[in-house]
């Protein structure tokens, strides 16, 4: 069956099972049911045969096996023992934590200083920060290795993965934009108690808030574990490596691709931001609505 | 020098004069103000570029493009201080709003400045310091270990211009963004058109569609390098047993084109997927209702009702899906193809760092990240003017 007449079917199942009447003979929305599975099937293909992969020898690839190898222990023993996958996984994790909070912390700080104070220049100042937003790193590249490494010496360090982004316009928006949304009786009620700003961004905002920071946290921690160009650049001692780039050591060794270490080290490296990105769909999505509500 | 930079100056402050001058009096606003601080602008914006550049594109030895060029900076830079000149004094009076009453602000003027501290500072010192010293790189020629970094205008613009294999990878990359755009927003309105229905086991089924947006460029590049290896790859493999052909995925220059959008495709599907599930479930379902008693079929019904309802969501997943194929794609390139065959896949992004890192010419590099940094400019006004549309619609 083409892929279009497949379509026209199941669009067909649609409105009849929203307000009308259902088919009889097949299982309820049947052809909807196998549309979605075969999507799945195919959308995962490409990491399912990664992982199948990782399990197998060479001479398992080289014969197109389509079943599990038992060499999972071997490849794990290359990346891990001869190769710093290890390493690399501890230098991302660290890297897409701290930049995690430092910049949620920042935003948090930059929205309660746009919400709930008033200060001369306020929208100088607030447009001033978003228009970095029109200045993604890839175009400052050049510039910013310079400076970064001839004139502040960070070369191969974790403050050049780390302080470069701590700061966000897309964090600092969407905190303003929340706080704004919090009716001003709460902060009313605060400074009636004697509190200062931060006791009350600490005791109350905080506890409230905590969808938005998952929100900012899930998109800026796949965002930076994701991080490649400026890692390749900027970090030339290994050891310092970051997972992304470091997976590139895996590809071969003197007798040629080593295809079962490299899909093992590449299933390795997604584990982590499609765990949280699956944890956290819900909050990813109302952070993109919250953005573009304006 | 062509021409006398006080004459430069000088009609350019007669420009600007001119043109706030009119719009001050349209408004009703004293004309003589308008045409003083349009004077201003204008003088101000043409020596915001000139002065830095010591007015070297109107020098007698350059040709026909660097004054071209001239003319263009000294345009830029009037609009940058006329454009908002004109939105303060004029639009902004007209639609004022009601005065933000600031209830429960905290007190003290040092506190807000001291909270926005490290925010500014960071972007202060990684964005803009960086932003600004891109523009003088590229007026100059830096080499990796030369001590000299001569001062050469517009040269590293001009030559751009005329170099083929610049030209090709503007070419390669809206070729490759439009190929990830059209196949992958059509196949991921395919399956979110299915998948937003109430069905059993939705929830299990859309993050069994969209967990692909957490997986790295460079992780779909190493992935799809493997599955099109020509040794040992299975794309061979079904080609082979399917057709009885080999293909050379990456020696012929299309099919590793190809191959890098596939990669790409699969790899941002997820994300599509997610945002056009979000926007199916927004749309009215008594819209399609009333058109179904019209005795619409199911395909018109969802041509011309569904998809432009999602026209908003197309857009926004259109300028996402450019940004990614612009700039994220690098790590997808260099893990794939390195920018082969023959610079076949070398995008924009890609020939910056082949041309700044790995040739050592810098400066070149930096008037690269220039003309991308004007096109960045030209999405993002594009998505503002969009949503400033919708806003007033939907309100």
């Amino acid at each position: 069956m083409s892929s279009e007449s497949l379509y026209k079917d199941l669009t067909l199942s649609v409105p009849e099972t929203t307000f009308s009447t259902n088919r009889r003979w097949l299982p309820k929305r049947f052809g909807a049911h196998l549309f979605l599975i075969a999507a799945c099937f195919i959308i995962g293909f490409p990491l399912l045969y990664a992982v199948i992969v990782s399990t197998q020898t060479n001479a398992d690839v080289f014969a197109y096996r389509f079943t599990f190898g038992n060499a999972l222990a071997d490849n794990l023993n290359v990346v891990m023992n001869t190769r710093n996958l290890g390493t690399y996984m501890w230098n991302t994790v660290f890297t897409a934590v701290a930049v995690t909070v430092g910049k949620t912390i920042l935003s948090l700080l930059a929205g309660l200083a746009f919400v709930y104070f008033k200060f001369p220049g306020k929208w100088l100042v607030f447009g001033f920060v978003l228009i970095t937003l029109m200045m993604p790193t890839e175009i400052l590249i050049i510039a910013l290795l310079r400076f970064v490494v001839i004139d502040l010496g960070w070369g191969s360090t974790y403050q050049a993965l780390i302080v470069p982004f701590i700061a966000s316009a897309t964090g600092t928006f969407l905190f303003r934009q929340h706080f704004a949304n919090i009716p001003s009786e709460l902060s009313e009620a605060a400074q009636l108690d004697g509190a200062n700003a931060l006791q009350f961004l600490w005791r109350v905002l905080i506890p409230i808030s905590w969808n938005t920071i998952g929100a900012l946290a899930v998109i800026q921690f796949v965002y930076v574990w994701n991080m490649y160009l400026w890692p390749r650049l900027v970090i030339t001692d290994s050891s310092r490596q970051v997972v992304q780039v470091g997976l590139q050591s895996l590809i071969s060794t003197d007798t040629g691709i080593t295809y079962g270490p490299l899909m093992l080290g590449a299933v390795i490296a997604s584990i982590p931001p499609v765990i949280v990105f699956v944890l956290l769909q819900k909050q990813f999505m109302s952070g993109f609505a919250i953005g573009r509500d304006k | 020098m062509l021409v006398d930079p006080i004459l430069v100056v000088g009609i350019a402050a007669a420009l600007g004069a001119a043109f706030l001058g009119v719009t001050f009096q349209r408004a009703g606003r004293t004309p003589a103000l308008g045409a003083a601080l349009g004077a201003l602008g204008g003088g101000g914006g043409t020596l915001m570029f000139m002065l830095p550049l010591n007015f070297c594109t109107f020098e007698l030895e350059r040709t026909v493009e660097d004054v071209f060029l001239g003319v263009l900076l000294i345009a830029a830079g009037m609009a940058l201080l006329l454009v908002p000149l004109r939105w303060w004094f004029v639009v902004r009076p007209q639609r004022r709003h009601t005065p933000q009453v600031a209830q429960g602000t905290f007190k003290g003027w040092l506190m807000p400045w001291l909270l926005l501290l490290p925010t500014l500072t960071v972007l202060v010192l990684f964005l803009y310091y960086p932003f600004l010293d891109t523009f003088r790189l590229s007026t100059l020629i830096v080499q990796p270990r030369a001590r000299r970094t001569p001062f050469v205008c517009m040269n590293n613009f001009t030559g751009l211009l005329g170099d083929p294999a610049y030209l090709r990878s503007v070419l390669t990359t809206f070729v490759i963004s439009a190929a990830i755009i059209v196949i992958g927003l059509l196949l991921a309105l395919l399956i979110a058109s299915v998948a937003y229905q109430p069905i059993r086991g939705a929830g299990l089924y859309r993050t069994l569609l969209v967990w692909s947006y957490a997986i790295s460029p460079a992780v779909a590049g190493l992935i799809f390098f493997i599955i099109f290896n020509p040794i040992a790859g299975i794309a061979n493999y079904f080609t082979n047993n399917l057709f009885g052909v080999q293909l050379a995925w990456f020696t012929d220059p299309s099919l590793a084109v190809l191959a890098v959008v596939l990669a790409s495709v699969w790899k941002s599907l997820g994300f599509n997927i997610l945002f056009y599930i979000a926007g199916l479930q927004n749309v009215p379902n008594d819209l399609r209702e009333a058109a179904s008693i019209d005795g619409a079929s199911t395909v018109q019904r969802f041509w011309f009702i569904t998809v432009p309802m999602l026209s908003p969501i197309t857009f926004f997943l259109v300028i996402t899906n450019i940004t990614y194929a612009f700039f994220d794609l690098f790590g997808t390139i260099d893990t794939m193809t390195a920018g082969g065959p023959v610079g076949a896949t070398t995008t924009l992004i890609y020939r910056i760092y082949q041309d700044g890192f790995g040739q050592g010419r810098i400066s070149y590099a930096a008037a690269q990240s220039v003309i991308l940094f004007l096109m960045v400019i030209g999405i993002t006004a594009l998505q503002f003017r969009t949503t400033a549309r919708r806003v007033t619609y939907g309100a």
